[in-house]
């Protein structure tokens, strides 16, 4: 075992755990603990851009992204946040264009912008230009242009070490406070000890508890359990996003600044259907509501393909230099993964997971939160970990680029300061006990249980039972089928005993952090006896304020450690949840009735 | 598309009992991986699977396959599964490629069974199958100065970039540092010293963006004995790059730099 000491110590090498770090890194002795090196980070995957009411292009303000924010996650969204997040856009789009973001201009030279899903002029009246992008790889180049910017700021990051726990000292009340992190070195299966003053969490979200999903095989929500597993809450974890537009059958994300552009969604009919969901905006509503008119589509017998079970995205009007310097990108994966030439032909789209609105709850400084009102001192969270709420039930689109760079700056100044203000708390006795023993217990684990095996039944109960839409039945089915893959991950064996590049003992671990969050994402869908946002339930139709106009609070019952019935090694992989609720932050906009 | 040999589903013998079922269109092929994990081997040594494949396979499916049923302690770095994240650099058919853009469609041998070979990508150490030591590879990058430099107050706004000029380096803004390029480089992999075409392709992003101010400095430390002038143009790299970035191209463009001292 190693130990070291900083400061503040960043879990994670996206944008959010790398835009934290270039604030923190200037400001406190800062570590990056990253699973894998900053540039594979799944950032870099986002295409359409982020919105940001520059004006640069027509009249836009701040206000009016705020309203679009809040009545696109259908006033689940604390809107206090939300204004926090939509003043600071501006700056946080012209903070990447001075780091050496290169921006697609405008003939006059500046930061160009164009139409994303749900953001409207005055509140509603009509699309408004306010996404601001880079092609359409504008993640691939925030994450590039942040790793840079890192470089250039000299931040030390450790890559390939992935952080299993965090430490907390108890204080007499019971009250937790962050000591630091412990983590397991992929190349040499070392266990490092990071003594910190504080700790950001910025791991992403958990996509792979879902069989279609825009996620990479990474995203397994490693940070989310960590924390859960520790009795600190989980947020809203029932509201899961499905981007309208995955390559039918692959899951792989078409952006959405494909419709932007001026795409068009249409049926086996060829008929542009979104004009009778949602008559103003049509193919530009929130995604939550697109993905829902396509899977109606497809169950009423209008889908595309011999199957008749997708949609297809029309692009053949836009022309070929649309495509090639807007577009590139999605153009080359319609060309490589199906063979699909969107030049002449539609696309194949259908649904795929591919965002977590819940999370760790954190309030606009970044801080985790530790019930509805105390925070955990030293504890932070940016970006699709956390959980703010800025998105509210459903993610307006460019949104998350903006999340990670509005909050990870917070968090990076929020989690500095403090620890210049805080001494070093003293690490538990055996800090390195729970990774120890996990670690462990999979490496010499005999049972017969095959992690992929666990893994795939999963990913397809969570696909047929909790994804677009859903029922008590459909959702109950998938309770009880991820309550078996746990028992059944109790015996799961890994193949490879070796330490160097363990992989394989990776991907267990990985999975048990899945079955643990499918599982909350299931239980508080099941409370949810309404329609909001993402979370679409076909035995309650409607949306509910008098009462579900609440957050939900999962707790993890943490079990003794005599417990007889945890597996080895495994503590606190039980099924007790505590489902609490936490009020909305209403500032300005009472709910309305959401219609495009 | 698919191979003209027998289905798959006629010959499963050796595939393990708890593997998914071959699905419908599969074809039986060979994948030999080479293999070396220093805890356990002496050298580095070739491994066959049999396994079903469909046309829409990628290699990074196949792997996987061996990865989850047959053999876990086969170890290989991937991400996203869609050729933007440049984990998944690898030698397939002695060229490279991402596993994750290689269909299987393309790789079906007209005549006789499939066979393909899967390697590390070389000229960086290999620490464990297909896996490699990447920190020479980034400490290159690094030392080119990846990240723009400015002198004097920033502007209020943003700095005004005209369309042309913003359109003169969005060629290498793509590369997302898989280094299949300088991995693919002859001179690379004799003399480990040269810069190689990632980190020549990065600084060119800098070197042509019309905000930056340290094109003279990058250029310089290209100037050095290990760098751009030991590029031999054979256009491995070009070819190698799955973000069709014209690699060779972008080099010349800063040899031609350094002979004119402009941009």
């Amino acid at each position: 075992m190693q130990f070291h000491k900083y400061d503040v110590v960043v879990v994670g090498a996206g944008g959010a755990g790398m835009r934290a770090a270039i604030e923190s890194g200037q400001r406190a002795r800062t570590a990056v603990l990253t699973k894998l090196y900053p540039t594979r980070s799944h950032t870099g995957a986002a295409q359409g851009g982020m919105c940001a009411a520059l004006a640069n292009v027509e009249e836009d303000n701040w206000e009016w992204h705020t309203f679009d924010t809040i009545k696109g996650g259908d006033y689940l969204v604390d809107q206090d946040a939300a204004e926090v997040m939509a003043k600071e856009a501006i700056d946080a789009v012209l903070d990447l264009e001075k780091m050496g973001l290169p921006f697609n201009r405008t003939p006059e030279g500046r930061i160009d912008q164009r139409r994303f899903g749900g953001h409207t002029r005055d509140h509603g009246k009509s699309p408004v230009r306010r996404s601001c992008y880079a092609a359409d790889r504008t993640g691939h180049m925030i994450l590039q242009t942040l790793y840079q910017n890192c470089i250039k700021h000299g931040v030390e990051f450790f890559n390939e070490f992935y952080v299993l726990d965090v430490n907390m000292t108890t204080d007499a009340d019971g009250s937790q406070r962050c000591t630091g992190a412990v983590a397991y070195e992929l190349a040499t299966g070392e266990i490092h000890v990071f003594q910190a003053k504080s700790v950001i969490f910025a791991t992403g979200g958990f996509g792979k508890v879902f069989k279609t999903t825009s996620n990479a095989h990474t995203l397994t929500g490693d940070g989310l359990g960590i924390i859960y597993r520790k009795g600190l809450p989980l947020e809203d974890m029932e509201f899961y996003q499905f981007h309208p537009t995955g390559l039918a059958g692959l899951g792989i994300l078409i952006s959405e600044a494909v419709r932007g552009e001026g795409g068009i969604l249409r049926n086996a009919d060829g008929e542009r259907f979104m004009e009778r969901y949602a008559p103003t905006i049509k193919d530009l509503a929130p995604r939550d509501i697109v993905a829902r008119s396509m899977a109606l589509e497809v169950l009423e017998g209008r889908g595309a393909g011999p199957n008749k079970d997708h949609v297809l995205l029309d692009v053949t009007h836009l022309g070929e230099e649309v495509l090639e310097s807007k577009l590139p990108d999605i153009t080359e994966f319609s060309r490589t993964y199906l063979g699909v030439e969107p030049l002449n032909e539609p696309v194949p789209v259908y649904p795929t997971a591919h965002y977590a609105m819940g999370g760790v709850p954190t309030n606009v400084e970044a801080e985790v939160l530790a019930d509805n009102e105390n925070v955990v001192p030293g504890l932070y969270a940016a970006g699709e970990v956390a959980c703010v709420s800025v998105h509210g039930s459903n993610r307006l689109g460019t949104n998350s680029l903006l999340d990670i760079n509005v909050f990870g700056r917070r968090a990076g100044i929020a989690a500095a300061e403090y620890a210049n203000r805080n001494e070093f708390l003293e690490l538990p006795e055996e800090p390195a006990q729970l990774v120890e023993g996990m670690v462990n217990h999979l490496r010499t684990a005999e049972g017969g249980e095959r992690v992929a095996t666990i893994r795939t039944a999963l990913q397809e109960t969570m696909d047929a039972n909790a994804s677009v839409y859903r029922t008590e039945e459909t959702l109950k089915q998938a309770l009880s089928d991820v309550q078996l893959l746990k028992e059944r991950y109790g015996r799961v064996a890994v193949h490879d005993k070796g330490k160097r590049y363990n992989h394989d003992l990776l991907e267990a671990v990985e999975l048990g952090f899945l079955l643990d969050l499918a599982e909350a994402l299931v239980n508080s869908a099941l409370a949810r006896k309404e329609s909001r946002g993402g979370h679409a339930r076909e035995d309650y139709t409607t949306r509910d304020d008098t009462n579900f106009m609440r957050h939900s609070m999962q707790y993890k019952q943490l079990p003794d450690e005599e417990d007889p019935n945890a597996p080895l090694g495994l503590t606190g992989f039980r099924s007790d949840i505590r489902l609490d609720y936490k009020p909305v932050t209403v500032t300005r906009y009472q709910p309305m009735e959401r219609k495009y | 598309m698919t191979a003209p040999t027998t289905n798959a589903n006629s010959e499963t013998a050796d595939l393990p009992s708890d593997a998914p079922p071959i699905p419908e269109g599969a074809t039986m092929v060979t994948v030999k991986i080479e293999r070396y994990n220093p805890e356990v081997d002496d050298d580095l040594h070739w491994e066959s699977y049999r396994i079903p494949a469909l046309p829409s396979d990628r290699v990074l499916n196949l792997l996987h396959y061996i990865k989850w049923y047959i053999d876990g302690t086969l170890t290989f770095r991937r991400s996203c599964a869609h050729g933007v994240c440049g984990s998944d650099a690898m030698r397939i058919n002695g060229v490279n490629r991402l596993a994750c853009k290689v269909l299987m469609k393309d790789m079906f041998a007209k005549k006789g069974e499939t066979s393909i070979t899967v390697e590390p990508i070389k000229g960086l150490p290999v620490e464990k199958d297909l896996l490699v030591d990447m920190e020479p590879f980034f400490e290159a990058y690094k030392a080119i100065k990846p990240y723009m430099v400015t002198t004097g107050n920033d502007p209020t706004r943003e700095r005004f970039q005209s369309v042309a000029e913003r359109e003169r380096f969005d060629d290498t803004t793509k590369c997302i540092l898989c280094a299949a390029c300088t991995t693919s480089c002859p001179v690379y992999w004799s003399e480990g010293s040269y810069f190689g075409p990632a980190a020549i392709v990065n600084a060119h992003r800098f070197i042509f963006d019309s905000r930056d101010e340290a094109a003279e400095e990058r250029l310089d430390i290209l100037n050095d004995i290990d760098g751009v002038w030991r590029c031999r143009t054979t256009f491995n790299c070009t070819d190698a790059c799955p973000r069709g970035i014209q690699v060779t191209k972008a080099i010349q463009e800063v040899k031609r730099a350094l002979m004119f001292r402009r941009r």
